[in-house]
């Protein structure tokens, strides 16, 4: 058991909308953390604030602070390029890079930071497809564009995409929102898999869906954190009466 | 009742929509029927032809063909680059106090009558070409074939840089409309590896809008090759094939803008129409070649899946 990133007194803002209030937790390294709560709570946000990706939005403020292995990423002089190098994401809508072929789309983020001496692009772009489990079904036509693929498997070459750049974290925002059942279960069974190697957080607003791949649970509501803790105690003993509300489906 | 509403609709609205066929036709035919003479005299000579001499009777069109390219060529030389910078700037990296106030003067550009482009070129950028800018790259570039020969200010190059400015407003336009509609989780995609702005937008958002913005290209081309009344002011009016870009040049347009008054004698008015012809068929396959690419490309980005 060790913390991977840890989250203190993490405020932020679109404009003048306060949409996270004080939020303070631990995350475990190598484990799935599922992030739940109704539309609107701030889930997204919350995770877009791990690798400073909510400050890209014009009006956006972030005050406070997340700890990764100790180094604070929004200490002054903190270069957010590096920090998502380190940390990677996959969104709510597939987005590979349309121009690009599927094995550009993987090797995309290699080519922004640099081949290690020694190391084939090939090699790291097929290690990530395999990773995804998408590699049997690409093989071979590596070379047609990433949106020939179907949903599920454009959503499989993000999270490729996002594994090649060897991050230590994988973020995704409701990756399976817009998959079918089947896709949806080759992503859940994939993130088991890789939280091997990889810490992981997952927005999702399916509650079976965090109950079936999470390690820990945090719910938030109106930008705050409710509660947190490790996922059976969360969906069956929950503490806090407005947890309860929501995993039984009474409200959101 | 109401049917027969629809149906007068219908007829109507058929029949604008034919017009503009009809429109098509029957310009094509009256430059075909007019450039006969022209053709019959001269047969393909007429487009080959180095020599335009109305004194003498003699109407060869390649110097026209050259200088319309040319003159169009160059100012897309300077223009695309200095339009993609601009419209990256408002697109992607301005400040939203200055984004409107710079788009507002960028398609002011577009409003300024041409003639004043001319006049504005003739007496301000002129000189400064003679005096400053054609002896300076005479010194330093005038090994290359480009840039030789005395520095007249009127000529190729002033008709180019006129012409450069005056497509500017267009390609700026047309790529900034295309770079805001890359959608945002495109330029997310790009960052979330770890990339900087600049690389998000050389490998996520220009490619992203990579046939919108040729299309922006081929639009700024068609203005240029056929925009008159500034080039015909500063290209010098000289028929003539010349591998500098100080040399005075002629178009197709601006020679028509010369001499359709002149044009009394039969052969000379055939040969005018049959190079509004010319022209009419380099705008036409130019815009026919924007189309196919702009298809083809985005055939190939899949972009129909969305």
């Amino acid at each position: 058991m060790s913390v991977k990133i840890k989250v203190e007194n993490l405020n932020a803002w679109y404009g003048r909308n306060q949409v996270l209030k004080d939020i303070n937790l631990e995350i475990e390294a190598n484990k799935v953390t599922a992030i739940i709560g109704p539309s609107g709570c701030g889930k997204s946000t919350f995770i877009r604030c791990l690798n400073r990706l909510h400050e890209v939005v014009p009006g956006a403020r972030v005050r406070g602070h997340v700890w990764v292995d100790g180094q604070d990423l929004y200490a002054p002089g903190v270069d957010p390029t590096e920090v998502r190098h380190r940390i990677g994401m996959v969104f709510q809508k597939p987005n590979p890079f349309p121009t690009m072929s599927i094995f550009e789309n993987v090797a995309v983020g290699v080519r922004i930071h640099g081949l290690k001496p020694g190391v084939k692009l090939e090699e790291i772009v097929e290690r990530s497809l395999r990773m995804a489990a998408l590699w049997e079904e690409v093989s071979d036509r590596l070379y047609t564009s990433g949106v020939s693929l179907s949903g599920g498997q454009q959503q499989r070459l993000c999270i490729a995409r996002a594994l090649a750049v060897e991050p230590e974290v994988l973020l995704l925002d409701e990756p399976c929102a817009s998959l079918d059942p089947i896709s949806t279960l080759k992503i859940e069974d994939l993130l088991v898999e890789l939280k091997k190697n990889y810490t992981i957080v997952i927005v999702t607003h399916n509650m079976q869906q965090a109950a079936r791949v999470s390690d820990y649970t945090a719910f938030l509501l109106d930008g705050e954190l409710v509660e947190y803790g490790p996922t059976p105690e969360i969906f069956t003993r929950p503490r806090d009466k407005r947890t309860e509300d929501y995993i039984t489906g009474r409200f959101g | 009742m109401n049917k027969g509403r629809d149906t007068f609709f219908l007829q109507i609205t058929r029949l604008a929509a034919l017009s503009i066929v009809f429109i098509i036709i029957v310009m094509a035919h009256e430059l075909f029927r007019g450039s006969e003479l022209a053709f019959s005299r001269f047969g393909l000579g007429f487009l080959t032809g180095s020599e335009w001499d109305p004194v003498h009777g003699k109407f060869g069109s390649w110097p026209l063909i050259y200088g319309t390219l040319v003159s169009s060529l160059v100012a897309l030389a300077l223009a695309v680059p200095l339009s993609l910078g601009v419209a990256i700037f408002l697109a992607e990296l301005a400040p939203p106090w200055l984004r409107e106030p710079l788009s507002f003067l960028v398609e002011l550009l577009a409003a300024i009558p041409s003639v004043v482009y001319g006049l504005w070129g003739l007496f301000v950028l002129v000189p400064w070409l003679r005096d400053v800018v054609q002896p300076l790259l005479g010194k330093t570039l005038g090994f290359l074939p480009l840039f030789q020969g005395p520095p007249l200010g009127v000529g190729m190059l002033a008709a180019g840089m006129v012409l450069a400015i005056m497509i500017l407003p267009i390609i700026t336009a047309v790529s900034r409309e295309v770079l805001l509609a890359v959608p945002q989780s495109q330029r997310e995609a790009m960052l979330a590896l770890g990339a900087t702005r600049w690389e998000t937008i050389r490998r996520a958002v220009l490619p992203y809008g990579r046939s919108g913005i040729i299309g922006a290209i081929i639009l700024g081309l068609g203005r240029a090759l056929g925009e008159t009344m500034a080039v015909t002011m500063v290209i010098g009016n000289r028929p003539q094939v010349s591998a500098s870009l100080f040399d005075l040049g002629q178009t197709i347009a601006s020679v028509i803008a010369n001499e359709f008054s002149e044009g009394f004698d039969e052969l000379h008015l055939s040969a005018l129409i049959a190079s509004a012809l010319l022209l009419f068929i380099i705008t036409f396959s130019v815009n026919i070649i924007a189309r196919l690419l702009v298809w083809k490309v985005s055939i190939s980005q899949g972009v129909s899946r969305d």
